[in-house]
């Protein structure tokens, strides 16, 4: 990263730990329910009338569920480079949550890359940036061996 | 039985890109519908709008607006909006009020004029709604989804592109004898697989397009229908069910899914309870079906429907498509209308589009894409954010 100032593109969803991020998710202390993004008002277990929420750092890695790219810019309010670089977008199970999380894969990896069951690993990228930020969201990112 | 309603009549503008006023498409459905019906203006007792986001403010109370448009005279209105779903809850509430006692006879219709290009969230900066989020974190457009789900298909069913590709074909066929439908030709495998990659798997020539268009149905108790017609086409089920928490397939515009931790999984994935919903309304299943709609805003998400609908085991729609059994003449047809293929995305009317080409066919109506003897049809569909869409009609 140059010298700007790195700032998460979207608050409280991940930490900013440049080695080791996490996304931040919520856990309801009644039936231990996992959220991302965080639910913190009401637990949307048909069973459970929670209303506490611990907050997690979801888990790491996980298996690639699917996974696309996006050949064409997309519409506003996507922040688009000129000219327009395609990237490509997984959906990842975590196993110990049994959810699965959308995110792009970080800049360089191609579909053909890319197989369903893969591991992958949590890292954060530049999403966009202006004069004096770099606005930082997750990716995806295989991992290595 | 006694909850069943009558399908009096239909009409439709085309699809296309007329770059018109979407009321305007709405009056020229409903002429049609009430033409087809043999009641007049005056006989409707009710008005069921399926709304437009795009349309301004008329689009959001579509009900009144089409009330306004076609000369006010006090009867009841309602406007509803569910996304691809808006056209099955407008039939659901005309139903309502049907069986309700409040009206005889009442007109469902939704009309779209469309903008070029990929679907955009409503404008403004809205860090609180999941659907502009997706678009500003992810870039997720609509096709994204499609192709998680086409790519997922490759892998665990063994799909090609080109069965995808089969899917197209077989919909530009059925649509070349649709008056109705935007795009009448034909199409092969191979300009399928030369288009260019918009979300890979998928190709521009896989995905649907968004259309303007207008759909309207006339809706009668039996009662009614019984003095003004014989044998009319009945609806004999509407489901307008939520997925059941928690929520295990990824859906537009969501960043992730339900967790599964604390309940372990549904009973049934969501888009098999919006089937399921509608067959047990009905006291029907798969095997009584002599037609379908569904909604192919992907080819590959045809497939996905065919499974869904119980047409076919999980992991056999490409095994289905490709020996014919769901072209017209094959034993269960599927998207006799040409798909969305052929029309286009015109989202209030879709849903409602789906219904007037099953009545054209069980009242043998529909030229030279007819089923041949079909009595009983289903429409399948689903509507951001968990609304179900799935209505049987049967003669």
């Amino acid at each position: 990263m140059g010298t700007k100032t790195p700032v998460p593109a979207i608050d409280g969803w991940f930490t900013m730990d440049a080695e080791r991020p996490a996304l931040l998710g919520t856990r309801c202390t009644g039936c231990g329910s996992y959220f991302f993004p965080r639910e913190t008002f009401f637990c949307r277990n048909p069973d459970c009338t929670g209303r506490t929420f611990e907050e997690v750092e979801l888990s790491r890695r996980g298996i690639v569920w699917s996974y696309t790219n996006n050949c064409y810019q997309p519409p506003a309010p996507y922040v688009s480079p000129d000219p327009f670089v395609p990237y490509t977008i997984a959906a990842v199970e975590l196993p110990a949550e049994q959810m699965v999380v959308l995110g792009q894969m970080v800049p360089g990896v191609d579909v053909d890359d890319l197989a369903v069951g893969q591991e992958v690993e949590l890292v954060l990228s530049t999403l966009f940036e202006d004069d004096e930020h770099e606005y930082l969201v997750w990716n995806w990112k295989p991992v290595e061996g | 039985m006694s909850n069943e309603i009558a399908v009096l009549g239909v009409g439709m503008h085309p699809w296309g890109k007329w770059g018109r006023n979407f009321v305007e498409y709405g009056i020229e459905a409903t002429q049609a519908a009430l033409a087809d019906a043999g009641v007049g203006w005056r006989d409707v007792g009710f008005v069921a709008g399926a709304d437009t986001i795009r349309n301004g403010y008329p689009g959001f109370i579509a009900g009144a607006t089409f009330a306004q448009a076609l000369g006010w005279k006090g009867n009841r209105v309602s406007s509803c909006y569910a996304a691809c779903a808006s056209g099955a809850q407008a039939l659901n509430i005309a139903r309502a009020q049907i069986l309700s006692g409040q009206t005889d006879v009442a007109l469902v219709v939704g009309a779209d004029t469309t903008p070029k290009g990929f679907f955009a969230p409503v404008g403004g900066d809205r860090p609180d709604d999941p659907d502009w989020l997706r678009f500003r974190l992810l870039g997720a457009t609509n096709p994204t989804y499609f192709a998680l789900y086409a790519r997922r298909r490759m892998d665990v069913y063994g799909a090609t592109v080109e069965d995808f590709a089969r899917v197209k074909v077989k919909n530009a066929r059925h649509g070349l004898a649709n008056p109705n439908a935007r795009y009448r030709k034909e199409v092969t495998v191979e300009e399928i697989m030369a288009s260019p990659v918009v979300a890979s798997p998928l190709r521009l020539l896989d995905i649907c397009a968004t259309s303007d268009g207008a759909a309207a149905v006339v809706l009668s108790s039996m009662e009614y229908a019984r003095r003004h017609t014989t044998e009319p086409v009945r609806i004999a089920a509407i489901s307008t069910v939520t997925p059941t928490y928690p929520q295990t397939v990824i859906e537009m515009p969501n960043f992730s899914t339900d967790s599964a931790v604390a309940t372990g999984l549904p009973d049934r994935p969501f888009r098999d309870a919006i089937a399921h919903a509608a067959y047990e309304e009905a006291g029907l299943g798969p095997d009584d079906l002599h037609l379908a709609e569904v909604y192919d805003l992907s080819t590959a998400l045809e497939l996905d429907w065919y499974e869904n609908l119980g047409l076919c085991k999980e992991g056999e729609a490409e095994k289905l498509l490709r020996d014919g059994d769901t072209t017209v003449g094959g034993r269960i047809p599927v998207n006799p209308s040409g798909g969305l293929a052929c029309f286009g995305e015109a989202i209030p009317a879709q849903a409602i589009a789906q219904v007037c080409e099953l009545t054209w066919h069980l009242r043998g109506e529909a030229g030279d894409r007819q089923v041949e003897g079909a009595r009983v049809g289903i429409t399948i569909n689903q509507g951001l954010f968990g609304h179900g869409s799935s209505v049987i009609v049967r003669r």
